[in-house]
């Protein structure tokens, strides 16, 4: 392997930082702060990450692997819970779809045989399913809370007219859903031509055959989808009836 | 016994009254109308008896029975409310007539679509127009139809004649009057038309969220 970073490469590269602070100084962007506390941050935290993992994976326990992927999936939730902006229980929906679409996800790919349950796997492989999954989560509690308000009025005449909740906030549904979705279809089709993800690009980068990595990419392709189409659905269907009160009125 | 009655009802948001003490009796086949200046709580008053907002205080009972009792879709099937400016759905003129009938997981009654169409002087080829291609009149009466192809039992119609021309109201009025006389509907109707106040059956109307006139 041709891995060559060490302390003293990371060192000459944090000038890479300091371009880009000038950059910020000179042109007076005002986040100078901003960069310093998060290539700080960047730092620490990886350092963290990286120790604890190599423990983890040394320890190559199941319960200690569990435990870290529901951390990861906690998170995640909390996360998304941030875009809700106020929909009704958005802690347990987020994490509860989260949840959800991440054990879906890592279930098939264990029983198809793609990956085994060891931290070295499952751990990054949770990561990027409840990663992705929580970005489409977020997006369609924006969506959901942008389109009840746009379309306030529509919705409100298809209550007059006797529908139930399901049937008037059907089409605010349908487009949150995709939009929640969008990211992952987008990228799919444009994966390789566009760039390179990181899953391929790790492994070609650590010395794999260009063509075994694609596959980890294929899988990786067909594994979004799958988290952010459910996260997606669990999402909104489980949201959307926090716009309503107990007398089915709209309450935004 | 009255169809819709309602017993010192008030609506409140954050402590800003915008309803107090409204005592209304409406009767089976009465046609109400109801006025008075803009911002007097008009809207929201048809709003709570079409189960759209719920009263914060007072009773409303329906057929003798607390509104409360009734499951809120099964009565808004019953009491039907037609906007101000009201928006049409999908992209045809069949997406509106036939979304009765979806909410409802019935078949959709096409040539009842097509005699009412006519019945209010559009013609059956313009079932599937596209609903941008329609006129500020033939949207309210497309919006109008939509609300009476499975008969309620009460039609609210918020200022529905707002914005059109003479014409237009004169024809709009002319099918309220037949859902009312020939089909028996109730009506309540908002209106800031003087032509129709004038014409009033039973004139109510309403100031700084009181009634001031009309109610017995």
């Amino acid at each position: 392997m041709n891995l060559a970073v060490n302390n003293q490469s990371l060192m000459l590269a944090l000038g890479l930082v300091v371009i880009a602070l000038a950059i910020g100084w000179k042109e007076k962007l005002g986040i100078d702060r901003d960069m310093i506390v998060g290539v700080i941050r960047a730092v620490i935290q990886l350092f963290v990450v990286g120790y604890l993992l190599k423990y983890v994976f040394r320890l190559n326990n199941i319960w200690l692997t569990t435990i870290l992927i529901l951390i990861i999936i906690f998170n995640a939730g909390y996360n998304a819970k941030q875009r809700s902006n106020g929909i009704p229980r958005a802690l347990p929906i987020s994490i509860g779809a989260i949840l959800i679409s991440t054990s879906v996800t890592l279930g098939v790919l264990m029983l198809a045989g793609a990956i085994k349950f060891i931290p070295s796997q499952m751990i990054p492989i949770s990561g990027m399913i409840a990663s992705n999954s929580m970005v489409a989560i977020g997006l369609c509690y924006r969506n959901l809370n942008a389109q009840f308000k746009q379309e306030r009025q529509a919705v409100m005449e298809k209550l007059a007219l006797g529908a139930d909740l399901k049937d008037a906030s059907k089409e605010i549904l349908r487009d949150s859903i995709k939009t929640g979705m969008q990211p992952t279809i987008d990228s799919a089709k444009t994966v390789g031509i566009v760039s390179l993800p990181g899953m391929m690009s790790g492994l070609i980068f650590a010395g794999v055959d260009p063509v075994r990595a694609i596959k980890y990419q294929i899988m990786v392709t067909f594994m979004l989808m799958s988290a952010t189409s459910i996260g997606s659905v669990l999402a909104c269907y489980w949201a959307y009836r926090g716009f309503y009160n107990d007398r089915k009125q709209l309450t935004i | 016994m009255s169809l819709i009655e309602l017993k010192d009802v008030g609506y409140q948001v954050g402590g800003t009254p915008i309803l107090q003490n409204i005592n209304l009796k409406i009767n089976a086949q009465e046609w109400v109308t109801l006025s008075g200046p803009s911002g007097g709580g008009k809207s929201t008053l048809v709003r709570i008896i079409a189960s759209l907002l719920s009263k914060t205080s007072g009773t409303l009972t329906f057929d003798g029975q607390p509104i409360e009792d009734y499951d809120p879709i099964t009565y808004r099937r019953r009491v039907s409310y037609s906007f101000q400016q009201p928006t049409l759905f999908g992209d045809t003129v069949r997406d509106n007539l036939s979304f009765p009938y979806q909410i409802r997981q019935l078949p959709f009654d096409e040539r009842r679509a097509v005699s009412g169409l006519e019945y209010v002087g559009l013609a059956a080829s313009d079932l599937d127009k596209g609903v941008n291609d329609l006129s500020g009149g033939q949207r309210q009466r497309v919006a109008l139809l939509r609300n009476v192809m499975i008969y309620p039992e009460v039609l609210i119609l918020d200022e529905v004649t707002a914005g059109l021309d003479a014409e237009n109201k004169a024809f709009v009025w002319s099918l309220v009057e037949h859902f009312n006389q020939d089909d028996n509907l109730t009506i309540i109707a908002i209106t800031h038309d003087q032509a129709e106040i004038d014409a009033a059956k039973r004139l109510i109307t309403i100031e700084d969220g009181r009634i001031v006139g009309g109610a017995e």
